[in-house]
């Protein structure tokens, strides 16, 4: 059985107090609780400070470019379905420079695992506006205000079916845990939506802001009626759901292909010799 | 015997139909065959055509002389009647085309009653247009029925009978009303393999063992896709069309990086979006293989015609320094084992090897003996499964003598396979250091490029071994440039030099192809482009330069009378 121990990393360069801390700590918790072990996963990441996550623990790993984890995930699990996969990125990455991966992702429904790190900032970058900052903040880049609207990551996915669509917050470690732990064992492509504090460079959405607002959704939440899913998805103000919000149970991609029906793709020999059949094909 | 058929009309009367058949027919009746396309960017309308060459001889080139035409409409007669040769004929069926033509060098065919009455549906007349054509060159029918039935078995004996039918109408009708048909075909031999240079690349890529093909569509690479996703289910092959290249140059570093060997194609334009993806194979040492088919551009350009323009792009596309290969094959035989290397370097070297071809070559059709399978190459360099446990250290990344890492199979093992985008050290985690930095350049660039420099053979002669007059050129214009040499042989010293492993660019240790060139009177650099890149090439790599250039870039391929004409232009200039 692992310990946490095992999954101690290199030491983050975060700044001090970020929300980046306490994802890196549920998520430990979470496999270690699911004894999964360091080499049975891969963590694909992107670029921005969630892409420096998988360094900061012990696991498999492609800290691949910006906005592009979701592909290498899907090549991943589609040569090797015995392998968790995971897509670490942050709102920039995934919701804006990413954005046509995560549509598709969500419609193949590969069981990859999404967790993004939203702070609604671009945080390596130093502060500009992201896909989820709020209207009309103002930023470097944004000296007017933002005009564009905020993206709602949570009703995109409830519009596409997704099949496993959540909300966690950082500056609440258990619950965060626990929706990790689920999005892992679902099966299906899954997007985990963290809201998560960025201390430097957003002074709007802060940790009390978050905490003002925040709310478990209630126990008697029908998360498989997805036209009540879609009401949850499109709560945002006053307050902010957390936990499930939708899922379902479509097939996954990788079962559906014939080919990797028996055995994954990278433990399937190759025979020379069966290619010169081919060759009669041409005369 | 050296004749040459087209069949022309519209997008979507079938003409593509009516010359894989007549090609089929010929191939398996032992004689050469040479096919080359030209169509538009539409699914109807237009004006496109096919072309076959037939020869008891090797042929590798389209002529310009036709010997019969098949015009489906009016259009086609009025753009290649000129290309008729002496005692060339144009098929058409006036009914059809409703105008009538008097000439003895016009056939008219009923190809539309025929089939109605003979097949009994009016779909048939391609079929009538086919039988035609066998009977005007006066062979028997028996290969054609044989083809006719593989290819409506599926649709019932009602259309298998019918098809037969309609082509024996047509071979029939011809035969008595063809006066003037004095073709003579020599005797049949052996069956030949036929095959394009989209389908090459797609049989080579599933002889190396390519397990992984994720692409977008776009011509002329399409090809290659529709090829392997129909051996998908019998070799063990995932094909994922991907919602861009981008992603698609992404999903298969995903797959190689999870073990198997992986590939994506497309052209230019999707190059363009993959050019990122690749600086992530030259920095996370991933394996990939990438087709890359050229057509006329910029943007959109021509999107279904060919040209040689992207060599510049695929040498220097991408930010940052790395070793890659780009090999360019000129034939569907070059293509086959050509792609084979790029899987094997790929690995060996862990780096991304790009296969270029061209609209020319993806759709030209070959013929050839066989293809020997044994000459492939297949070496699994990657860790796995016990070797990778049993080893007391990994890093993915380790500086080792030549440069090559590890390559580790994620999950074959307790130890972790780490990769990054960013700088890294051994074991693949992001620094900042200088000292890692410098260290990491000499392995993946430095300690690598010597050693794959050393896998690159020299370009093919042929021809004069001490030439007065060099054609030298790449990929697609080998036919070409073949037969004008085979052509202008009797009167010059004169050979070709052919270049296939373009990059790195080779050494003149095995071959000194520079003392050739340096030799001759006329160096004559032969390219499908505007600017000559390959000429640039040539002297930016070894500082010699071509004197004399022949450039096409209207989007169509050099025909062999075009060719010989311009190449005895220069000479006459000498």
């Amino acid at each position: 059985m692992p310990s946490l121990e095992d999954y101690k990393g290199q030491t983050p360069a975060w700044c001090p107090g970020c929300g980046n801390f306490a994802i890196l700590k549920s998520f430990k918790e979470a496999m270690v609780e699911l004894e999964i072990e360091p080499h049975q996963f891969t963590i694909v990441s992107g670029i921005g400070q969630a892409g420096k996550f998988p360094h900061y623990l012990k696991c498999n790993t492609f800290n691949g470019l910006h906005g592009r984890t979701l592909p290498v995930a899907t090549g991943i699990r589609l040569a090797n379905h015995e392998m968790t996969v995971i897509a670490v990125a942050g709102d920039g990455d995934c919701y804006g420079e990413g954005g046509n991966h995560l549509i598709h992702s969500m419609r193949r429904n590969i069981n990859v695992k999404l967790f993004v790190h939203n702070n609604q900032i671009y945080g390596l970058t130093k502060g500009q506006a992201s896909p989820t900052s709020m209207e009309g903040m103002t930023t470097k880049n944004q000296p007017f205000g933002i005009f564009s609207e905020q993206l709602n990551p949570m009703a995109l996915a409830v519009a596409l079916d997704c099949s496993f669509v959540a909300r966690g917050f950082a500056g609440d470690i258990t619950h965060l845990k626990a929706l990790i732990k689920e999005a892992i064992i679902h099966k299906g492509f899954c997007l985990v939506d963290i809201l998560q504090p960025c201390v430097t460079f957003n002074k709007i959405n802060t940790y009390d802001w978050y905490r003002q607002r925040v709310y478990h959704i209630e126990p008697a939440y029908n998360p498989e009626d997805k036209t009540e899913a879609f009401k949850k998805a499109l709560e945002w103000g006053d307050k902010i759901p957390i936990g499930i919000i939708y899922k379902n149970h479509r097939p996954i991609f990788e079962e559906r292909i014939p080919v990797i029906k028996d055995n994954p793709l990278v433990k399937q020999a190759f025979d020379k010799s069966k290619a010169a059949d081919i060759l009669q094909e041409f005369y | 015997m050296d004749y040459t058929i087209k069949i022309g009309g519209e997008a979507g009367q079938g003409i593509q139909t009516i010359g894989d058949t007549l090609a089929k027919v010929f191939a398996r009746t032992g004689y050469h065959v040479f096919t080359h396309q030209d169509y538009e960017s539409r699914i109807r309308g237009g004006h496109n055509f096919f072309q076959i060459r037939i020869s008891d001889s090797t042929v590798v080139a389209s002529r310009k002389r036709i010997d019969i035409l098949v015009a489906l409409d009016n259009e086609s007669i009025a753009i290649h009647k000129d290309e008729l040769s002496d005692g060339g004929l144009i098929i058409y069926d006036s009914s059809s085309l409703k105008q009538k033509h008097d000439e003895l060098s016009f056939l008219d065919v009923p190809f539309s009653k025929l089939a109605e009455e003979h097949g009994g549906e009016k779909i048939m007349s391609n079929t009538v247009a086919t039988g035609a054509v066998l009977g005007m060159l006066g062979t028997d029918l028996d290969i054609l029925n044989d083809i006719l039935n593989d290819a409506f078995r599926k649709k019932g004996k009602k259309m298998m009978e019918g098809n037969r039918n309609a082509a024996v109408a047509g071979h029939d009708f011809a035969i008595k009303n063809c006066l003037k048909c004095s073709f003579s075909l020599a005797r049949p031999s052996k069956p030949k393999m036929l095959i394009a240079g989209v389908d090459a690349i797609g049989f080579g890529a599933i002889a190396s063992g390519c397990k992984f093909y994720s692409a977008y569509p776009m011509t002329p690479s399409t090809g290659i896709m529709n090829y392997i996703a129909g051996k998908g289910k019998d070799y063990g092959i995932i094909v994922e069309q991907a919602e861009d290249e981008i992603a698609a140059i992404n999903m298969a570093l995903g797959a190689s990086f999870a073990g198997v060997r992986a590939m994506t194609g497309t052209a230019g334009g999707g190059f363009a979006l993959m050019v990122e993806g690749l600086s992530l194979s030259g920095m996370t040492e991933t394996p990939v293989v990438i087709a890359l088919g050229q057509r006329p551009a910029p943007a959109t350009g021509f999107p279904t015609r060919t040209e040689q323009g992207d060599l510049n792009f695929a040498l220097y596309a991408a930010h940052g320094e790395f070793p890659r290969v780009i090999f360019a094959p000129g034939t569907p035989e070059q293509a086959f084992y050509l792609t084979n290397k790029a899987f094997d370097l790929a690995e060996k070297y862990q780096i991304p090897a790009i296969v270029i071809f061209d609209t020319y070559l993806a759709d030209s059709e070959w013929t050839y003996e066989r293809f020997d399978i044994g000459k492939i190459k297949y070496d699994d360099y990657r860790l796995r499964g016990e070797a990778f446990n049993n080893l007391t250290e990994y890093k993915r990344h380790a500086f080792t003598e030549t440069g090559v890492s590890p390559l580790g199979v994620p999950g074959d093992s307790r130890h972790l396979v780490v990769t990054d985008s960013d700088e890294h050290d051994e074991e693949g985690h992001m620094v900042e250091d200088a000292e890692t930095r410098i260290k990491m350049i000499n392995k993946r660039l430095f300690k690598k490029l010597p050693l794959i420099k050393q896998e690159i053979e020299p370009p093919i002669i042929y021809g004069d071994p001490a030439p007065e007059i060099v054609l030298a050129g790449w990929g697609s214009n080998y036919g070409v440039m073949k037969e004008a040499v085979d052509m202008l042989s009797a009167n010059n010293k004169i050979a070709m030099l052919h270049f296939i492993e373009i990059y790195p660019f080779p050494s003149t240790d095995k071959f000194d192809y520079l003392k050739v060139l340096a030799d001759a009177k006329l160096a004559v650099c032969i390219e499908n482009n505007a600017t000559g890149q390959f000429a640039r090439l040539m002297r930016t790599e070894t500082g010699f330069e071509f004197k004399a250039k022949i450039s096409r870039c209207d989007g169509r391929p050099f025909l062999l009378e075009e060719m010989t004409g311009e190449i005895n232009a220069i000479i006459g200039r000498l």
